[in-house]
């Protein structure tokens, strides 16, 4: 997956494809309104929003007529994950540490 | 933003201890440093103790070698041997967090199956209120060392499948 990321990195070596992400990092956008905002043509912008989504950097969806685009991942999805492996190694640690103490009593 | 809003915003885990619902208490809280992930240090020093005050309004806090304190969680139920709600006041980016509104809870509930079995079964909620945590994160994304942050978040996500 190391290959995935430095998709990632050199995804946002494009000046303007950093400038669509940093405006999808305020909040998702459709594909015009980007075009409207930077000094690039709708059918550039889509290109770089191509290349964006295929490093794993950007998903989008339908809404209506318009696709739009917003960061991958998801700020919950990524702390759920955290959490998990989080309680998942103190649960594991804390049956070893109380049956431990049970085998020490009897 | 339908999908957003049945986005899931809690983490469950259960694990089944061979020892009396007693014992399986008293270890989680009074022991609570012995298992606890060290790699999620808040402290810039190494950890002596963590302690779990036993009551209702009491505070979970480590301490580090050099005598300083850092109290992550408060707690908000303690009724033992059944069950234990804390909170968890630290952020998404594991620094803790002082506005209480951005805090979310862990419940853990103890189940005896027989004598010498219990049940823990633990929840993770409301992990939704700590959303000005990450859109943090995201506003970090332009600034110096935003980038690797994010893309090492990334990274992780895409390792952690297992």
């Amino acid at each position: 997956m190391v290959t995935y990321q430095s998709a990632g990195w050199s995804a946002l070596g494009d000046p303007t494809r950093r400038a669509i992400f940093e405006r999808l990092a305020e909040r998702p956008r459709a594909v015009g309104e980007l075009a409207g905002e930077l000094p690039v043509s709708r059918p550039a912008v889509s290109q770089h929003l191509k290349v964006l989504k295929e490093a794993g950097l950007v998903v989008d969806r339908p809404v209506g007529t318009r696709r739009i685009y917003r960061l991958e991942p998801e700020g919950i999805d990524a702390l759920r994950a955290d959490l998990d492996r989080f309680w998942g190694k103190a649960l594991a640690a804390y049956k070893q540490v109380v049956e431990q103490r049970a085998q020490e009593v009897t | 933003m339908t999908t957003e809003a049945q986005q899931e915003t809690s983490v469950r885990i259960q694990i089944t201890v061979d020892a009396p619902i007693e014992r399986a208490f008293r270890v989680f809280t009074e022991d609570f440093g012995s298992f606890k992930p060290p790699e999620h240090n808040l402290l810039g020093t190494e950890i002596a103790e963590t302690v779990f005050e036993p009551h209702e309004g009491g505070h979970l806090y480590d301490r580090g070698v050099d005598g300083s304190e850092c109290r992550w969680a408060r707690v908000l139920a303690y009724e033992p041997p059944e069950r234990v709600v804390i909170s968890w006041d630290i952020n998404p980016r594991w620094q803790i967090e002082t506005d209480l509104e951005k805090t979310s809870e862990v419940e853990v509930r103890f189940v005896s199956e027989t004598p010498d079995r219990t049940r823990v079964e633990l929840e993770h909620r409301n992990l939704d209120r700590h959303g000005d945590g990450w859109e943090a994160l995201r506003e970090g994304v332009g600034g110096e060392g935003g980038w690797p942050l994010y893309l090492q978040r990334f990274a992780e996500r895409l390792l952690g499948d297992d």
